[in-house]
């Protein structure tokens, strides 16, 4: 919001000024994060409504839709991730900064994490004792989101950076985003599940952290590359 | 010899009308010769019947979805890398090709899956990784049309494409990696458990797909190139005369 710091420009620095700026923005209109969380508890508590209420049902379900919930809650939040910057020319003044792209679109989607992925991480154990989960997968569910939402942020990121100023909009994204989500959900959703019917949620976790930290590597990397494609 | 002379799209235009209809005319030749192998000459399986001539089809068009990809996927790294003109539009070209291919070889493989298997569409490692494929290709697409200015969009479904690459040895790996319903390739480098007929009929039958997916992506790229030279002197001489 203030003026882009000058050089020399940093990593760290690029990180953190990027990152302070998006949550204090989010501080100030807080009704946006709030929405996020609302349609998580909103949409997860629609499927016993929808589906039937018997608590058998309702264990064997609720990994798969907490995670489906918090999926479509990350990718909802995802066109504020970029669009505003986008259309006020902010993105094009952190480009021309001296901070390396790497740093601040880094910055930007931590921020985003922390408004959206980690709400939705603190909050699934009280949607998983509407669905009646034990202890245990309530701690499993939680730990497979707190590795998961990070990677879904990186790769909306990514996908929101590249539609920037597309024909389309949401459809497109949801286009772009919702297939790379899909191993994501598949693991996260089998490590709850696994700890629910008796076997160890190790080998789901480790692929999570396996893909974590691929995007952690590649992903920024790839958010800079789009925004600068995005702002030529 | 000028090695670039023909990444100019004005010389690769012409060079590409000449070769798509060879490449067509052995993609017909093959595809009957392999259809006879394939249907004809090649015996019924010992525990499948007939229905495993689906094969035929099935494992050319899967085998190109994945190629395809991998093919437009180098295409996009260079329009990325060199930012050249002519690989932008051959990764456009390709893409509906791949798309169309892994449509098939998902379509082929439900009529496989419902005598053999008893349902037509299981979630397992290989057809999920599949159907993920064919969304990559639709988000190719739909991305690179979706911008004003063409060279925008070029720029940003080639890196959603290099993004999607992961895809590519989660689905040929699938079937070792997990326990799925799919089974194991049955060809490899160090030979295979088929019946030679069957090998080659297969074979011929993915060397015609080869040859029909050059010539689809040559066609498909002159109409492009075209479309974006429209404006050039080049492309109005070609109407006048």
């Amino acid at each position: 919001m203030n003026s882009v710091p000058q050089a020399p420009g940093s990593f760290s620095g690029g990180f953190a000024w990027a990152m302070a700026r998006d949550l204090r923005l989010a501080w100030r209109h807080p009704d946006e994060a709030v929405l996020t969380v609302a349609f998580f508890v909103l949409v997860a508590s629609l499927f016993p409504l929808g589906i039937g209420a018997e608590p058998q049902l309702l264990q064997r379900i609720g990994p798969g839709v907490i995670w489906v919930g918090a999926l479509l809650a990350a990718f909802l939040a995802l066109p504020g991730l970029f669009a505003a910057d986008y259309a006020d020319g902010s993105l094009e003044q952190m480009t021309l900064s001296p901070h390396p792209a790497l740093g601040w679109a880094g910055g930007k989607i931590a921020a985003h994490w922390i408004v959206s992925g980690l709400p939705l991480t603190l909050l699934s154990p009280l949607i998983g004792l509407q669905y009646g989960l034990t202890p245990d997968t309530l701690l499993v569910q939680a730990l497979s989101l707190a590795i998961g939402t990070p990677v879904l942020s990186l790769l909306g990121g990514a996908c929101a950076a590249l539609a920037l100023g597309a024909r389309g909009g949401g459809m497109l994204l949801a286009l772009l985003a919702l297939p790379l989500f899909v191993p994501v959900l598949i693991f996260g959703a089998g490590a709850a599940e696994a700890q629910a019917t008796g076997l160890s949620p190790a080998p789901h976790l480790s692929l999570l952290a396996a893909a974590l930290i691929a995007a952690l590597v590649g992903l920024p990397w790839a958010v800079g590359a789009a925004v600068r494609i995005a702002v030529d | 010899m000028n090695w670039f002379y023909f990444s100019s799209p004005s010389t690769f235009y012409g060079l590409a009308g000449r070769l798509a209809p060879w490449c067509f005319v052995s993609a017909a030749v093959l595809a009957a010769w392999g259809l006879y192998l394939g249907l004809l000459v090649a015996p019924t399986d010992a525990q499948q019947g007939e229905v495993y001539r689906v094969i035929f089809i099935h494992v050319p068009t899967a085998w190109m979805s994945m190629f395809l990809y991998f093919i437009m996927a180098c295409y996009c790294g260079l329009t990325l890398v060199f930012n050249t003109r002519l690989s932008a539009m051959m990764a456009r070209a390709i893409a509906p090709t791949g798309a169309m291919f892994t449509f098939v070889a998902l379509w082929t493989g439900s009529f496989w899956g419902r005598p053999t298997w008893g349902t037509y569409w299981v979630w397992d490692a290989r057809l999920t990784s599949e159907l993920v494929l064919l969304f990559l290709y639709f988000g190719y697409i739909a991305l690179a049309n979706a911008f004003e200015d063409p060279r925008r969009g070029d720029r940003a479904a080639a890196l959603l494409a290099l993004i999607g690459v992961v895809n590519l040895p989660i689905i040929y790996f699938s079937v070792q990696w997990w326990n799925t319903l799919h089974q194991g390739s049955s060809v490899n480098f160090k030979g295979t458990s088929m019946h030679v007929t069957m090998l080659t009929g297969m074979l011929v039958m993915s060397f015609a797909a080869w040859m029909y997916a050059i010539g689809a992506a040559l066609v498909r790229v002159r109409s492009i190139i075209l479309e974006r030279e429209r404006r050039t002197q080049w492309v109005r001489e070609l109407k006048a005369a």
